[in-house]
């Protein structure tokens, strides 16, 4: 075989091949990229394909700037608490010594509980902790105590961060379980043996070791509420005012209809979950120089 | 008093009882291992030593104080894991110093004993690297130096060597005691490779089924064996089975043929079935002539093993290993061939308890 | 090394008081509809109502193409990726991650935008265009969780050997695809699917602002005007999920032990 050959049948393979995936990046161009990309650009247009920077400022009045700090603080802290409170489950499931059944039944009931969100979810929120929810009304039968006079109220900041709460809990339960059998019983071990307290060992090992699936972890449950819309939709109909239902009236038209101005909302909440990935990459590669 | 002292040691777990009295002292400085097949609760024992698993009943003591009931983190013991076991999210200088770092060393302090260890192990250069950037070897070895820079009593190796190949091996052996030397702990390493266990012991403690079956040195266990199981465990030896036929004049039987045999005959009466062990190298095809047993058989396998020919040789109901040496000008026998076997009246070893 | 078990047992009772009460909650509250006593008659006025079933209906064969058009895109992806160009997987997994990024209302907002009845490809202009679209909005949604599904069970097979074995067999592409690939893999795709399903049949944003009648949009419609339907309509939810997880353990455990007796 001539080189010449050689390099055609090489080429001729490596266009073979990309042929193989070119479905896959066809799909993704189509239904990813350019979706994201057009608002993107749009975002930056007027009505007439002009470049302006006009819907970016229109971002900053009072109720658009307080929807995505309403949207923020809400993932915000459905994210943490999700974090820590499904960590000490998944903690209790893996090492807490319980009895076998209790990880798997765990397992299934997060697996369940993680995907049961949007309009249903709401629903059981509502028959539960609403004015006359089942909750509600025992507290004031049996403890004579009125949820809704502490000034709780389900339609509301800490009612949606708790309703959130039902599905980013299983949701960090699901991913650190598989990162908590990651942790090796010889380390543990070792360090014990080394003069290490059990603090010790978790200050000095086990979490450092965890550290890139607890942050990326707590991430992907922002990102989760920052996102969602239907539970909050139907919870609050339009009477919270968040950025997913916001933009949700601006696409249906709901409200004052201005389409650049919905792009610049899109560009907003893209820019805030893109960033928040920029900052797990860089905290990752600045924590993670141990990591392959 | 002995520096580690272990009492009637047992561990069940549930109705399985894993170890049943155990009992050792090992001397200060000495190394001993613990030599067995799998799951014959090598492990367990030494866990126990550790303070990782409770006792059922017994008590361990180092240097005088009862440690039976302490915490593995109150004892001062080192241990080096199988698995090696070092945090990979700590740089080698950080796992040698995470003992002391523990116990709120200072600095300089942390910083001269790592140093030191490095040495030790030889590889002062790679302190700055994560266990993923070493080797296997690398990786035991920065193990043992985080194990010893803590100044443990007792250095524990749960067969830290099983996991690489056979030529660092070897090396990571000598090294391992010639460390173990210099520093004079007292160790106690667990393998279940008897080349291991007797090139490196000072004794060896030989384990079957949670139960010590002899500790001596690796000299006692390799040539007096004292019972069936250790004399199979140690060395490739023949087991044969024998009759008693003559307990005051030392005869025994082999497949009906006779021979004497010097050593572990007390105590028994005429007519007994006793197993007998003889090892293949005492065995020869050639007659030098003199006091020697001799028996008759059949050739039935030869297997050629490079340096050495390995000929099986049949009788009744027993055969017999033999090894000779190869012989480039010489073609080996071929099977079938009626051969006699000749070997010393010390050569054979009767064993204690009934032959199966 | 004795250590207490109490924390533990402390936050799995809080943690199934928190997960089980609402369920309660919701099961009494569908159960109230008759005044003064309990009765189902919350679930037969859902069941019978025909909004119900059409809705239903509509999802679940939405449901079904999403999972036939994901597998069909995901399960060749992830095989020539491990097969071919492994250079490329970071990128691909990066691709994959990205709906779980990117919210969904955002995608769909630029799918309206791109695919307008007067653009160059009019995916909203006729309901059945929508439909497709609506298919691909849903595969994109569960793109991060069949292609990780796909991609263990991939990991689990020799897939180079089993390729060049049934090549050296005179087995084309297809074949070996088809007849080779998709059936070492079924139990991953059946669990992706599963999940797939459970995500797809209440899903609210993308086909509410596509405008189909599906099953999300008519759950918030009933949410919005009821009382008691609403709670009795969480229940059936909360069935259906709890069927797609316990099927796709069904399936694991019977793959583990296929696996542990080959
Ligand atoms: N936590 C445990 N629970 C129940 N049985 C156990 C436990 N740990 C060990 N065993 C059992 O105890 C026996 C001895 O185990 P051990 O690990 O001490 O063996 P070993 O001599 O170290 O073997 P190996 O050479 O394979 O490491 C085995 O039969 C094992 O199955
Ligand atoms: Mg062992």
């Amino acid at each position: 075989m001539t080189a010449l050959s050689i390099a055609r049948s090489r080429l001729g393979q490596v266009s073979w091949s990309w042929l193989g995936v070119a479905p896959f990046f066809v799909f993704a161009l189509m239904f990813l990229i350019l979706p994201t990309g057009f608002l993107m650009v749009g975002a930056f247009q007027d009505a007439g394909g002009n470049f302006t920077l006009a819907n970016i400022a229109h971002l900053f009045q009072p109720s658009i700037l307080s929807a995505y700090w309403i949207s923020i603080e809400v993932s915000a802290v459905s994210a943490i608490a999700g974090a820590v409170i499904g960590f000490f489950l998944a903690y209790a499931g893996v090492l807490g010594g319980l009895p076998r059944w209790i990880r798997p039944t765990l397992m299934t009931f997060s697996g369940v509980a993680s995907n049961f969100a949007g309009v249903p979810l709401a629903f059981a929120f509502l028959a539960t902790l609403g004015r006359v929810g089942l909750v509600t009304a025992l507290l004031v039968k049996y403890f004579d105590f009125n949820l809704y006079s502490t000034g709780f109220n389900l339609l509301s900041f800490s009612g949606l961060a708790l309703t959130y709460l039902y599905f980013q809990i299983p949701l960090m339960v699901l991913i650190m379980t598989p990162a908590l059998d990651g942790l090796k019983r010889d380390w543990r071990e070792a360090a014990s043996i080394l003069g290490a307290s059990s603090w010790q060992y978790w200050r000095h090992v086990a979490l450092p070791v965890l550290w890139p699936s607890l942050l990326g972890t707590t991430l992907l449950l922002f990102a989760n509420a920052f996102g969602a819309v239907a539970t909050a939709y139907a919870l609050t109909g339009s009477s919270l005012n968040i950025v997913t239902i916001l933009l949700y009236a601006q696409i249906r038209g709901d409200v004052l209809h201005d389409e650049n101005l919905g792009y610049a909302l899109a560009l907003g909440m893209i820019l805030i979950t893109g960033l928040s990935n920029l900052a797990y990459i860089w905290l990752r590669t600045r924590s993670e120089k141990w990591l392959r | 008093m002995a520096f580690l002292e272990i009492k009637d040691l047992r561990k069940a777990f549930g109705p399985l009882s894993v170890v049943q009295n155990f009992e050792l002292a090992v001397e200060g400085g000495e190394f001993v291992s613990f030599l067995g097949p799998s799951g014959c609760g090598k492990t367990t024992t030494l866990r126990m030593v550790a303070g990782f698993e409770q006792p059922s009943a017994g008590t361990i003591r180092i240097n005088g104080r009862d440690v039976t009931g302490l915490r593995p983190n109150q004892r001062n013991v080192g241990m080096v894991f199988q698995s090696y076991a070092l945090f990979p999210n700590m740089t080698v200088a950080e796992n040698v110093g995470f003992g002391l770092k523990v116990a709120r060393r200072p600095a300089a302090e942390i910083g001269a004993r790592v140093e030191e260890m490095l040495r030790l192990i030889k590889l002062p250069t790679l302190a700055g690297r994560y266990p993923y950037q070493l080797s296997g070897g690398q990786q035991q070895r920065v193990a043992l130096a985080r194990a010893l820079a803590i100044k443990p009593q007792v250095l524990l190796l749960d067969e830290p060597l099983s996991a690489l190949d056979a030529k660092i091996r070897v090396a990571l052996r000598e090294e391992i005691r010639s460390v173990q030397r210099k520093l004079g702990i007292t160790t106690i390493y667990v393998t279940h490779d008897q080349e291991e266990a007797l090139s490196m012991s000072d004794r060896i403690v030989v384990m079957n089924e949670g139960r010590v079956e002899q500790i001596g040195t690796p000299f006692e266990i390799y040539n007096y064996p004292r019972t069936r199981f250790v004399a199979s465990f140690v060395g490739t030896l023949n087991i044969l089975r024998a009759r008693v036929t003559d307990a005051g004049q030392r005869r025994i039987a082999i497949d009906g043929q006779e021979i004497v045999a010097r050593r572990g005959l007390d105590g028994t009466a005429s007519g007994e079935l006793r197993a007998v062990a003889l090892r293949p190298e005492a065995v020869s095809l050639s007659d030098p002539g003199g006091e020697r047993n001799r028996l008759q058989g059949t050739i039935e396998d030869v297997s050629f093993l490079g340096s050495v020919v390995r000929i099986r040789v049949r009788f009744k109901e027993n055969a017999i290993s033999l090894d000779t040496f190869n012989n480039p000008g010489l073609a080996p026998p071929e099977p079938g061939r009626e051969v006699t076997v000749t070997f010393a009246y010390d050569d054979v070893l009767v064993l204690e308890g009934e032959a199966s | 090394m004795k250590r207490s078990k109490l924390g533990p047992w402390l936050a799995i009772v809080i943690g199934a008081i928190y997960f089980l009460v609402p369920l309660i909650g919701t099961f009494e509250f569908s159960l109230r509809m008759r005044r003064g006593e309990y009765s189902f008659d919350a679930y037969r006025i859902v069941l019978g109502d025909p909004q119900f079933q059409a809705t239903f209906a509509y999802s679940t064969c939405l449901a079904l193409a999403t999972i036939l058009v994901g597998a069909l895109l995901v399960v060749p992806t992830a095989y020539w990726i491990r097969l071919r160009l492994p250079g490329l997987r970071p990128v691909v997994e990066f691709i994959t991650l990205l709906p779980l990024v990117i919210p969904a209302i955002v995608l769909v907002f630029g799918y309206l935008r791109i695919y307008n009845s007067s653009s160059w490809l009019p995916l909203t202009a006729s309901d059945r265009a929508t439909d497709l679209l609506l298919t691909f909005s849903y595969v994109t949604l569960a793109l991060p969780y069949m292609y990780r599904a796909v991609d263990t069970g991939l990991r689990a097979i020799d897939v180079r050997t089993l390729t060049e074995a049934a090549e050296s067999l005179g087995a084309g592409w297809p074949t070996i695809l088809f007849r080779v690939i998709f059936p070492n893999v079924r139990v991953a795709v059946l669990s992706g699917a599963f999940l797939t399903f459970a995500i797809v049949i209440g899903e609210f944003t993308m086909a509410s602002l596509l405008d189909r009648p599906a099953f999300g949009p008519y759950l918030q419609l009933i949410g919005a005007n009821r009382a008691y339907e609403p709670s009795a309509l969480a229940i059936i939810a909360f069935i259906v999920t709890w069927a797609c997880m316990g099927l796709i353990q069904v399936f694991g455990r019977g793959a583990r032990m296929a696996a542990e007796t080959r």
